[in-house]
């Protein structure tokens, strides 16, 4: 077994993920990606909206009469020519879950696992990231937008707005940390 | 003035959603290469340990505002039909703060949560299954919420709009800002690293 074990280590730096990007390439490439959304529709990134337009076409499948009565889904539905699901933002996630998997594969970064901390098990950890998830939907709709539709797109833009959201956005992640250091430390 | 293309008729609405497509992958490649398929990465801004989130999005915002500025400024972009998010001041703060709570309990934002669910993090589903649920709480609680989620109106305002201070020098003030935040971040990084070397030993 012990014979083994420098073997292993050998093949995992041969096969094993390879280091992410230096930061500043990596947002640099990021920010011309935001620039060609920009410069080719007149519009910046987003994503939470794609899941927005998600839950309105399903409510809507369901119960019509209830959706077409509330405000919220009724920006999302439209005005029912066009399925809300041929959305801008829609095919746009799309290509986000396709870029994620194309740059994971090529890195060799594919690996099943549940990321956490060495003091949380995987049914807690599962949870937490349900009810941050959950709390994350409900401030990106207060704010009209998450990370990306308000923060990058917004910021890129000088939007008022959206730098108030990023601001607080830190200032909220910071105020729970310790709260949460169990969880990933 | 020949673009935002889309905005000049360049072409239809069909083709805008392959754009979409072929835009998305860009943003999901760069957020993978980034390391934001990972929560512990993620995280690492919160703990002052690794601040590529900083580094990032900084990086980003800083390269888009200059590009718009200057395709602006030669007068390829008509910067007036980018289209900008109205500002609601009291919502967007509250929604800000309960963003960030949730970013650290949760371990990912919306878009990141996409990268790490393609590959194959198990935890993003859970975040994604939670963000679908928020969101459809909020939109049935929406009757309730209505009145908060349109309190203080600002309109659509900018940074130069709102300090009445030149386009360009706000985008000049933000370029030195970054670079100073970058070179604060690679110290806190090192600071952190020595506090951690220390401890251990």
């Amino acid at each position: 077994m012990i014979e083994n074990v420098p073997a292993r280590e050998e093949a995992e730096t041969v096969h094993g993920p390879k280091p992410y990007s230096n930061p500043y390439v990596a947002g640099f490439g990021l920010g011309l990606v935001l620039l060609s959304a920009f410069v080719v529709m007149g519009r910046g990134l987003g994503a939470s909206g794609a899941f927005s337009s998600l839950i309105a076409a399903a409510a809507n499948a369901v119960a019509p009469q209830h959706t077409a009565a509330n405000e919220f889904y009724a920006e999302y539905l439209g005005d029912g020519s066009r399925s809300p699901l041929l959305d801008w933002l829609v095919f746009e996630v799309i290509g986000v879950f396709a870029g994620g998997l194309i740059s994971g594969a090529l890195a060799g970064r594919i690996a099943k696992s549940v990321e956490r901390g060495p003091s949380i098990s995987k049914r807690r950890r599962l949870i937490f990231a349900f009810v941050g998830g959950a709390l994350m939907g409900i401030g990106a709709k207060f704010a009209r937008g998450c990370t990306s539709g308000q923060a990058l797109t917004g910021g890129a833009l000088l939007n008022v707005g959206s730098w108030a959201f990023m601001m607080m956005v830190f200032a909220g992640a910071y105020a729970t940390a310790w709260f949460l250091r169990r969880q990933w430390k | 003035m020949s673009a935002p293309l889309f905005k000049f008729g360049l072409f239809g609405d069909n083709i805008s959603l392959v754009l979409a497509f072929l835009i998305g992958i860009g943003f999901g490649f760069a957020l993978e290469r980034a390391g934001f398929g990972s929560a512990r990465k993620l995280m690492g801004q919160f703990y002052l340990t690794d601040l590529a989130v900083f580094k990032v999005m900084f990086t980003a915002i800083v390269t888009a505002m200059l590009g718009i500025f200057y395709l602006g400024w030669i007068g390829f972009l008509d910067v007036s039909l980018v289209y900008l998010t109205p500002t609601y001041l009291l919502p967007q703060i509250v929604g800000g703060l309960i963003l960030g709570i949730g970013f650290v309990i949760g371990g990912y934002c919306p878009g990141t949560a996409c990268v790490a669910v393609s590959t194959a993090r198990i935890d993003a589903i859970s975040f994604l299954a939670g963000v679908i649920a928020g969101i459809f709480v909020f939109g049935e609680a929406f009757p309730l919420l209505k009145q908060f989620y349109n309190a203080t109106p600002m309109g659509q305002i900018t940074l130069p709009d709102l300090l009445h201070i030149p386009y360009g020098v706000v985008v000049f003030v933000i370029v030195l800002v970054a670079v100073g935040g970058f070179a604060g971040a690679t110290w806190v990084e090192k600071a952190m690293a020595g506090r951690k070397g220390v401890q251990q030993s």
